[in-house]
């Protein structure tokens, strides 16, 4: 589904992504871990489109989005959360989905008409917040939102654009630890509802291993080790630079 | 629509807006009007400002731009003045002109937006000051009664005009701009543009080109500023280069957040206030800038949401 080819980003001398390969299969939920600075959100970030690569190649579906930008990678089911939250503040939890879903069906040049008579957009945002626990919400601004909850809404935003392909940027982090397993939850449960193919970015190992198919590793914008959760985490090279255990 | 009590309100204020030219002195009118034509300019440029967050120093230039498209046309093309070909032409003009502005301006925002719309308004007032013989230079251009579907106005006085057959034409154009303004505002669109003004980072990445709908905004915007501008033509008889000057600009920015912009009736209220406030303050002291300035000092301070944001702040603590 997606196939990356040798993707280069540099930032002056700090290699973010140097030469990376990988590949998504459908389906697939593949966690990257790694250090901080190891490059994981540059690469999410690439392949987003929110920034462009200094060489390489980005295949998604078979078509070369290397440089497509942001709204055609939407269409064709690149969708993203992000670390630091990015919600439409004003806007109620309902009209944050809604926004999503016109904007996915091209409504939003329609211009006279009130989005509440778009009645089937709105059943399909109740929808949606039902599908993440947060119908009981939709009133509410992110303001009088809890931090697992924003965390939530934020991965609902990108839920609604049909992606097929989602990117969570560190889902769990901000969220209180008793809150890690029910939020992830009620995320892993939607996207295998869908079987959307899922690239998640996360520091904590309870949560790669308990979520993913498998595991990619990172350090110093290069891949080091790839395969299962167990195998990974044994990896002397991973132990080594990652959890910096010396055996 | 009948179900919500707001538009009730709307419909009750609209029946008193037919009687006002029984109870207003000519006078009194007169400035309604020019109330009624600001308030139509402030919905236009709230929807730059409130739901797309952007703050224009320049939209007296749309609003030159409507009001001279009026008085070129009295000057070199008579034949074709009457208001149902005037306010389509005015219309196009600034249509016309805030494509071009716009274009560059929507590549900023925040305080370069602002400057940059601050100095292209400032180009037309230099065109329209320098060009005396085209556009009247510093004496302006004057602006006769128009015909309106076949009907002349010859031989009647300007108060007598304003005060029949236009002002129910001024209140025509009013409601259709602010039934206009109020779906673009609640449809998917306008949901749009408070998206890109809330969040513009995440607005790209759920799909909408950012800089695409900024200049959406701001030509709807522009155009209604431009009707406002030749609809007050009628009512002031005069147009001058001063229209298009960056301190006209910013009796539009004032007007705006007098009445508030975070709420869909604010500028109305704010251009009505506005235009009462500026006459009593000019007749009275020869200070009036000074009553001006500290008014919205005092509003800035104390009502951040301007008048009607604080009665509508009330209005909501009331209910509870």
């Amino acid at each position: 589904m997606l196939t990356i080819d040798n993707l280069k980003k540099h930032f002056g001398s700090v290699k973010a992504v140097d030469h990376v390969n990988l590949e998504i299969k459908e389906g697939e939920i593949v966690s990257i871990i790694g250090t901080n600075g190891a490059g994981k959100t540059t690469l999410v970030n690439l392949i987003s489109g929110y920034i462009k690569p200094d060489s390489g190649r980005i295949l998604f579906l078979d078509k070369d989005i290397t440089y497509a930008p942001p709204y055609v990678r939407i269409k064709l089911g690149v969708g993203r959360s992000f670390q630091l939250i990015q919600l439409f503040s004003n806007s109620t939890v309902l009209d944050n989905v809604r926004i999503a879903l016109f904007s996915k069906y091209g409504m939003i040049r329609r211009g006279l008409l009130p989005a509440d008579r778009y009645s089937s957009v709105t059943d399909e945002a109740i929808k949606i917040l039902d599908s993440f626990s947060m119908s009981d919400k939709k009133n509410l601004t992110p303001k009088g939102l809890s931090e697992g909850d924003l965390k939530i809404l934020d991965i609902a935003i990108a839920f609604a654009l049909k992606s097929k392909l989602l990117l969570l940027d560190e889902p769990t982090s901000g969220v209180a630890t008793n809150d890690k397993f029910k939020v992830m939850d009620s995320i892993v449960k939607a996207i295998k509802k869908e079987g959307i193919s899922t690239l998640i970015i996360e520091h904590d190992m309870d949560i790669v291993s308990g979520y993913s198919d498998r595991v990619i590793v990172m350090h110093e914008g290069k891949v080091i080790a790839e395969g299962k959760p167990n195998e990974v985490m044994e990896n002397k090279e991973v132990k080594a630079t990652v959890f910096g255990i010396v055996s | 629509m009948v179900k919500n009590p707001r538009w009730i309100v709307y419909s009750l204020i609209f029946i008193a807006l037919l009687f006002i030219p029984r109870i207003l002195s000519i006078h009194d009118l007169m400035l309604f009007e020019y109330g009624i034509t600001f308030a139509i300019v402030g919905l236009g440029f709230n929807l730059l400002l409130g739901y797309t967050g952007l703050l224009s120093f320049g939209h007296g230039a749309y609003f030159a731009t409507g009001a001279y498209t009026v008085a070129m046309i009295a000057k070199y093309l008579p034949q074709a003045y009457s208001l149902e070909i005037l306010i389509p032409a005015a219309l196009f003009f600034s249509l016309v002109l805030s494509i071009i502005f716009g274009f560059v301006c929507v590549r900023h925002t925040k305080i370069f937006f602002s400057i940059l719309t601050l100095s292209l308004s400032m180009l037309l007032f230099a065109l329209l000051f320098k060009l005396y013989h085209l556009t009247g230079g510093s004496d302006g251009l004057r602006v006769p009664l128009p015909t309106m579907f076949g009907m002349s106005f010859k031989g009647i006085r300007r108060p007598e005009f304003l005060s029949g057959t236009y002002y129910y034409f001024l209140l025509g154009m009013f409601s259709v701009s602010f039934l206009v303004m109020k779906g673009i505002v609640s449809s998917p669109f306008g949901k749009a543009l408070q998206a890109v003004r809330d969040n513009e980072v995440r607005a790209e990445l759920i799909g909408i080109r950012v800089r695409r709908y900024r200049l959406y905004a701001f030509i709807i915007s522009g155009m209604f500023v431009g009707l406002g501008g030749a609809l007050w033509t009628f009512v002031n008889g005069h147009v001058t280069a001063d229209l298009s000057h960056w301190v006209f600009s910013g009796e539009i920015v004032y007007m705006t957040l007098l009445g508030g912009f975070g709420i869909f009736e604010g500028p109305i209220v704010g251009a009505i206030i506005f235009t009462y406030l500026k006459l009593y303050a000019m007749g009275n002291t020869q200070y009036w800038m000074f009553v001006i300035g500290g008014t919205l000092i005092v509003l800035v301070l104390l009502l951040p949401n301007g008048i009607a944001g604080a009665f509508a702040g009330l209005w909501t603590k009331i209910k509870k």
